[in-house]
């Protein structure tokens, strides 16, 4: 009897074990396959692309089909100007959402500010075109980077608040006591002190919010909608890169989808260079940290 | 310094606190205390931990009230004017009433000497530039005896300083902005005995100018630093006496019992 | 002794601060406005059919958007039905089985995944994914595994299709599942691993039945958070779900979503109700995500704050 049960409990042991070591596996296989698509995709955007990209990609502008060669340096130089407009709006309001978060705490308005910031988060950036649209194009009669720019810096305020909020917690409170016992105002605490101590995850923070916007498109075919002529001006239609990629993707010629190949390409170093550039600054700072 | 008002003994309070109390919220940390700190003097303040002492430190330059639900009553003097006076701004008063933490808080961005001159710059077109600032560092410096450690590096970064200079370079950065009065909340808490015992030597130089009150648990500290002490219990000041009468004789039984080791 | 001395600046501060913060509620009032004035026009005309009438018929001035909702709907939910079980299981690789030197790089590579813009994932849809489907995957599902007969797998697969949407939509929602899952992971204590080790449990009996139950509404929102994502994710669906306005059974026939059919059909819009009917589907896009986002958000705050009791 006793040894009978003895064997129902190694066996199940046995049976306990395999299952661990199955699941166990599967996971390794979910980090396998989860990994697999960026790895296509990059493979893919290299194959394709890094054929078209020659000198004259940066610094020609779109030639019309069949003429060979040509280059989206106005897209490229219209993304540019589209994310400055951004950030010139974004980061002074996120940056000061984020210092009245830290700030105020557990108050009745911060909480709200904070869920509603999620809220804005998670709303799907085509929304944020309509609304530019509605707002900045519609009365005006005319598309423009000056409303592309504000649909991107409206989709920069949430996620900048949110980084300026959790970096400023991270600074010790001491040294806000400090400035203060010094003297300082509330104000210049905040300014000298605190958010230039917290300086370097706010700027990692706004460059995760910058390489996300780089590549948003949904939001500036009702704002920026696009140019193929050379363009700077605020209050006409910009190119911009992933507008561009998305307007030579789905045309039936060979010669611009090579181009849109080699856009996506620039546009994808771009982000990626962004996104490790806000990697190094994060590493920088815990680095000095530990000295 | 006219040679009679110094023999003239005691010395006239310049920082005095009346029935002073402080709450966070609804609880009392502090009850009712009364306590004159005198001009170039060194007062101790001891207690077992809890008791409220870092409270009543911090109710004498207004910081107590800048965490969120913490008030006081009663009044504290500064050479008889009252800091708590409506048209008073604890700004103003923390300018005149210096305080040194626990921990060492030098700030991390700014060089030695931006941080001993930390103080002066938020008086913008009055801050002293080239070299009066120079001056200025370097009195401070030498005032809190880190002069001579620092002087060939005063551009580097100061979290690169041990603890101990770091503790003196945020002594001479209060000391910096001229006080009349400066707050030491348990300054050597987080020191190793060599660098407590040199901020200890900074406080006997301290008190030749202004006058010094030193939070501590450290017993032998107070008796050895300090001219005065004040024992506080539960929030209570149950004695405030020379420090020689205190730890010799004490009148209550029950800072006898705390010097002797029976409790705390 | 002066001690008197104003402080404008800290009014100004205050007052600066308070102005950001309420930007972000005026943000959201603003744009429900707008999205509100936008589509009324359509919704007056329409009515509840809008909503419900499958018509969407531009010539005639009829628009139903029942195909894009029920398209925004399945697509999703073949994003999540795919995506959920790789993002949960990536999270638990690397909270808890992978090997340290492993986690940084492989963390990583998921997170990079959020980077890449939806532009860029269209354009390896149209040109990669949906061949690849239609020349291995459906030959697969249908000759291999005989699903050919079912509703779901019958009829011409040209490529773009509502399982190609459906796909790329997995890829794009995985490391927004996986990074809130592996957030709320890291924030289950110890005592609780422990616990159930000391209770003889196997590693993986320890993440089922201790690890997972704690963080479990924390997972949840994650998952709705991805879903999120899906329903309003525009550009890369808009390359290769194939832009036709009509309900099917089958997953290998074109559809719309609600975020497509507004792209797609913007540009070519010229009558004021055209206009405003495509605003109309933004404007059911944004009530769903407003309130898909509002259950995620609360669901991971209530991990976030611990469970109470």
């Amino acid at each position: 009897m006793a040894r009978r049960q003895r064997t129902a409990l190694v066996s199940s042991l046995r049976r306990r074990k395999t299952g661990n070591v199955v699941m166990l596996a599967l996971t390794y296989i979910a980090a396998l396959l989860a990994t697999l698509p960026l790895v296509f995709i990059l493979f893919h955007l290299l194959r394709q692309g890094a054929s078209t990209l020659t000198p004259d990609f940066f610094t020609n502008m779109p030639r019309p089909v069949g003429e060979a060669g040509g280059g989206m340096s106005n897209a490229i130089v219209g993304t540019l100007i589209l994310i400055a407009i951004a950030c010139a709006i974004g980061l002074p309001v996120g940056v000061g959402a984020g210092l009245y978060l830290a700030e105020k705490r557990a108050g009745a308005l911060a909480m709200t500010v904070r869920f509603l910031s999620d809220v804005l988060n998670g709303l799907p950036s085509i929304v944020l075109g309509i609304f530019a649209w509605q707002f900045l194009v519609r009365p005006f009669g005319r598309f423009s980077a000056l409303a592309g720019g504000i649909a991107l810096g409206a989709m920069m305020i949430p996620l900048v608040t949110r980084t300026t909020e959790e970096m400023i917690r991270l600074v010790p409170n001491s040294l806000r006591e400090a400035a203060l016992a010094l003297g300082y105002p509330r104000w210049r605490t905040s300014m000298s002190v605190i958010l230039r101590t917290a300086l370097p995850g706010i700027v990692t923070g706004a460059l995760v919010a910058v390489a996300r916007i780089a590549g948003e498109t949904a939001p500036l075919l009702f704002t920026a909608f696009g140019n193929q002529f050379w363009s700077t001006s605020l209050d006409e239609p910009i190119a911009a890169l992933p507008l561009q990629i998305f307007a030579y993707a789905i045309s039936p010629y060979d010669e611009w989808h090579a181009q849109a190949w080699a856009g996506a390409l620039v546009l994808i170093v771009i982000v990626l260079i962004i996104s490790l550039a806000a990697r190094h600054v994060t590493r920088a700072r815990f680095g000095s940290a530990t000295d | 310094m006219i040679a009679e008002e110094i023999e003239d003994s005691p010395r006239k309070p310049c920082l005095a606190a009346r029935e002073l109390s402080a709450f966070f919220g609804r609880s009392r940390v502090v009850s009712n205390v009364t306590i004159d700190f005198r001009d170039r003097e060194v007062t101790a303040i001891i207690g077992p931990s809890g008791c409220g002492k870092s409270t009543l430190l911090r109710c004498l330059n207004r910081m107590h009230e800048t965490a969120p639900g913490a008030t006081v009553s009663g009044t504290v003097t500064l050479d008889s004017t009252d800091i708590y006076a409506p048209g008073a701004d604890p700004i103003a008063v923390r300018r005149h009433i210096g305080m040194v933490f626990q921990r060492p808080t030098p700030f991390p961005t700014m060089s030695i000497s931006d941080n001993v001159t930390a103080g002066l710059k938020i008086l913008g077109r009055k801050a002293p530039r080239g070299k009066d600032a120079e001056d200025i560092v370097e009195g401070a410096l030498r005032h809190a005896g880190l002069w001579e450690e620092v002087k060939d590096r005063l551009g580097e970064s100061a979290i690169a300083l041990s603890g101990g200079q770091q503790q003196r370079l945020c002594i001479a950065r209060a000391l910096a902005i001229r006080p009349r009065v400066i707050l030491l909340d348990e300054p050597t808490a987080s020191l190793d005995p060599l660098s407590s015992q040199k901020v200890e030597e900074l406080v006997y130089q301290l008190k030749q100018d202004i006058a010094v009150v030193i939070v501590t648990h450290n017993l032998q500290q107070a008796a050895r630093v300090s001219d005065r002490t004040a024992f506080l219990l539960l929030g209570d000041l149950i004695e405030n006496a020379p420090t020689n009468t205190l730890f010799t004789a004490p009148a209550d039984p029950r800072t006898e019992a705390y010097i002797t080791g029976r409790f705390g | 002794m002066i001690l008197a001395g104003v402080a404008p600046g800290d009014r100004v501060y205050q007052l600066a601060i308070t102005a950001f913060a309420l930007v972000v509620p005026a943000l959201l009032v603003l744009i429900a406005i707008a999205i509100g004035v936008a589509a009324w026009p359509a919704f007056a005309t329409a009515g509840l059919s809008f909503i419900t009438s499958s018509e969407w018929n531009v010539q005639a001035g009829k628009f139903g958007a029942a195909p894009a909702i029920y398209g925004t709907l399945v697509s999703s939910f073949i994003a999540l039905l795919l995506a959920t079980p790789l993002a949960v299981g990536v999270a638990i690789f690397l909270s808890e089985i992978a090997p340290k030197w492993l986690r940084q790089p492989v963390a990583f590579l998921v997170d990079l995944l959020a980077a890449i813009p939806s532009v860029v994932y269209g354009l390896w849809g149209i040109f990669f994914l949906v061949p690849m489907l239609r020349e291995h995957v459906v030959p697969f599902l249908r000759d291999t595994l005989h699903l050919g007969s079912t509703p779901l797998f019958s009829g011409p697969a040209y490529g773009p299709s509502m399982l190609a949407a459906g796909v790329i939509l997995a890829i794009m929602a995985l490391p927004y599942i996986s990074a809130v899952t592996r957030e709320v992971l890291l924030a289950v204590p110890r005592s609780q691993r422990d616990a159930a080790l000391a209770l003889g449990a196997t590693k993986w009996e320890m993440i089922w039945d201790a690890v997972i139950p704690y963080a479990r509404s924390g997972i949840i929102g994650g998952i709705i958070l991805g879903l999120g994502r899906a329903l309003g994710e525009t550009m890369a669906v808009t390359m290769v779900i194939g832009n036709r306005p009509e309900i099917s059974a089958s997953l290998l026939a074109p559809g719309y979503t609600m975020a497509s059919l507004i792209a797609n059909e913007f540009t070519e819009a010229t009558s004021d109700l055209h206009l405003s009917a495509l605003m109309a589907v933004g404007a059911v896009l944004f009530t769903i995500t407003l309130i898909v986002n509002a259950i995620a958000r609360w669901l991971v705050w209530r991990v976030a704050s611990g469970p109470r009791s």
